[in-house]
């Protein structure tokens, strides 16, 4: 509740629209990590293509947004067109598990990024697709920053708690399950297929709803956003945060867009720090930074 | 009709040109079980090195060997210091090396600038030549060479010599290979580095097709998946099988499947 107060409260204090700015990015790319966690996390199915939906949510509410749609048109199309294209890459992906998984999940991100890039007379290439001004649902204008934040913070709200009530679920067990033993849920009953099926959905859902208040955010997509770059930013965020915890990757979403905004202040490699953390983290804190942390502060109390 | 032999002996030569990216990342993949999201940054990494090398007068053909050699090099040390430690751990492979291949990309944008740099053709290699009547481009043909002595050099390297058998006994028994005296440890650096090797040889031989750019990397590393997912990670007999899909596809999109435009 504290920290809902606080959250509520951020455009008061916090003092400048910049940090209001960061502070909505933080939020859309917390609900991002949170989708790619149920995945990565909780179902144990590394993707590394999740920025591919990311972006086709945000491509497919641009497209239906110039062809003059209203906001709640835009929404439901761009989550359906999401979930049907999750679908898809999910009946591809789910042949394999562990590193098979990964393998077809960079391929078909890669996929959407070709067409992204190459389909001009679709996605206009590389110059992306602009929207004038962001809609307002239900009649609230989104036009200023901390408006913006407030209906992020909603919607990032319904994420969490939506992700609390997974993880608590018999659902959400059985995702666990089939990633800690599939052999035995099997044997026991269990669709393992259906349930990873239904878990990449879930996971899809989130990311298209980032990708959609990315879109309302930026008022502008291009094929940056589903590059394998994102992807990789989306699962170091999960992995930095710490993955299978509830708010492991909203933390890791803040710090990966914190170190990103000041990173890019100073140097303009951000590219090379980002993979500079990658590697720092597995090779240094490969549980996550937060149990890592506890565990080299535990280390040097006991010297 | 002689638009379509065109067509299809460009695609073969592509083909051969995946196949020594793929060749590379297959060793490293199949045998090692090391998901090497580097490979690609290898590829493009060769291409660079040959390009700083070319302009300072060395021949092209020295180039590729001394491009691929540093790739080499560099590929033995980050499987010594890194990958060694991450043994058996594959989503921390995943994660490493992608991380790698974001450092590579953007140290190679700082030093090489982000303009497109074009290897010229080998001398002896321009031009056409003229075979059952129709002329075809001779670098493109001497690809195909190449790729064919590849394949076969590296069947005979696996199957026939007594690296390759060491190799094998280690990938399928590692314990049991270290009993017999085999040092396992050094003979997967050798594999890494000749995987990488053939990924940084392919950048070159590449480069008077495709010419070197920023997030090249990015787009033949999902080839290089793609063509060892169709054809089965570890056997380099599928590679000749998958030489007839590849054709198939190349032919009715010779620009690629994203839809570049042939140079």
């Amino acid at each position: 509740m504290a920290a809902l107060a606080i959250l509520a409260t951020v455009p008061f204090w916090v003092g400048g629209t910049f940090y209001v700015n960061i502070a909505s990015q933080i939020l859309f790319y917390a609900i991002f990590a949170l989708g790619v966690n149920v995945l990565a996390g909780y179902a144990g199915l590394v993707t590394l293509g999740h920025a591919g939906l990311f972006g086709i949510a945000a491509y497919a509410a641009a497209k239906i947004m110039n062809a003059g749609h209203g906001h709640v048109t835009v929404a439901t199309g761009a989550l359906a067109v999401t979930l049907v294209v999750a679908a898809v890459f999910a009946v591809l992906a789910l042949r394999g598990t562990g590193l098979g998984f990964v393998m077809i999940t960079v391929a078909l991100g890669q996929i959407v990024w070709g067409v992204a890039y190459r389909w001009i007379s679709l996605t206009n290439g590389d110059n992306g697709i602009s929207i004038t001004g962001r809609p307002s649902p239900l009649g609230l204008s989104l036009t200023t920053p901390a408006r913006f934040y407030w209906a992020t913070l909603i919607v990032f709200v319904i994420a969490v708690l939506s992700m609390a009530i997974f993880v608590a679920s018999p659902f959400g067990a059985s995702v666990r399950g089939t990633r800690d033993q599939p052999r035995r849920m099997n044997a026991l009953g269990y669709h393992v297929w259906m349930i990873r099926f239904l878990a990449f959905l879930f996971s899809a859902f989130w990311s298209g709803v980032a990708g959609l208040l990315y879109l309302y955010y930026n008022q502008f997509v291009s094929p940056q956003a589903v590059a394998l770059t994102a992807s990789a930013e989306a699962l170091l965020m999960v992995i930095a945060g710490g993955s299978a915890t509830l708010l492991g990757p909203v933390a890791g979403a803040g710090l990966v867009v914190v170190i990103k905004n000041v990173a890019s202040a100073y140097i303009e490699r951000w590219n090379f720090v980002l993979g500079a953390i990658f590697v720092a983290i597995v090779v240094f804190m490969p549980e996550g930074l937060v149990p890592g942390m506890a565990r080299l502060a535990r280390r040097a109390r006991g010297r | 009709m002689s638009l379509w032999v065109v067509l299809a002996v460009n695609s073969i030569t592509f083909g051969g040109l995946l196949f020594l990216l793929s060749a590379g990342f297959s060793l490293i993949f199949g045998l090692m079980k090391i998901p090497n999201l580097t490979h690609g940054s290898f590829f493009m990494l060769g291409a660079y090195v040959a390009t700083s090398l070319i302009a300072r007068g060395f021949n092209f053909w020295v180039a590729a060997l001394v491009g691929g050699l540093f790739v080499a090099a560099f590929g033995g040390i980050i499987e010594r210091l890194i990958l060694r430690r991450l043994a058996g751990a594959e989503l921390a492979q995943v994660l490493v090396t992608l991380g790698l291949s974001f450092m590579i990309a953007d140290v190679c944008l700082m030093v090489w600038t982000g303009d497109p740099i074009r290897i010229d053709t080998p001398s002896g290699l321009r031009g056409a030549t003229s075979l059952f009547g129709m002329g075809f481009p001779t670098y493109r043909l001497a690809i195909s060479l190449v790729a064919v002595i590849f394949a076969v050099a590296l069947w005979a390297l696996l199957d026939r010599t007594r690296l390759g058998a060491m190799i094998r006994a280690g990938v399928d028994d590692p314990a049991m290979a270290r009993v017999v005296g085999i040092r396992v440890s050094r003979l997967f650096t050798i594999v890494f580095c000749l995987g990488a090797w053939l990924a940084g040889f392919a950048g070159v031989m590449g480069g008077p097709i495709l010419s070197v750019y920023p997030g090249l990397d990015q787009e033949m590393l999902p080839l290089a998946l793609v063509v060892v997912i169709l054809g089965g990670s570890g056997s380099l007999l599928a590679y000749v099988v998958l030489f007839l899909p590849m054709l198939i596809v190349l032919v009715v999109r010779p620009q690629g499947l994203f839809g570049r435009p042939a140079l």
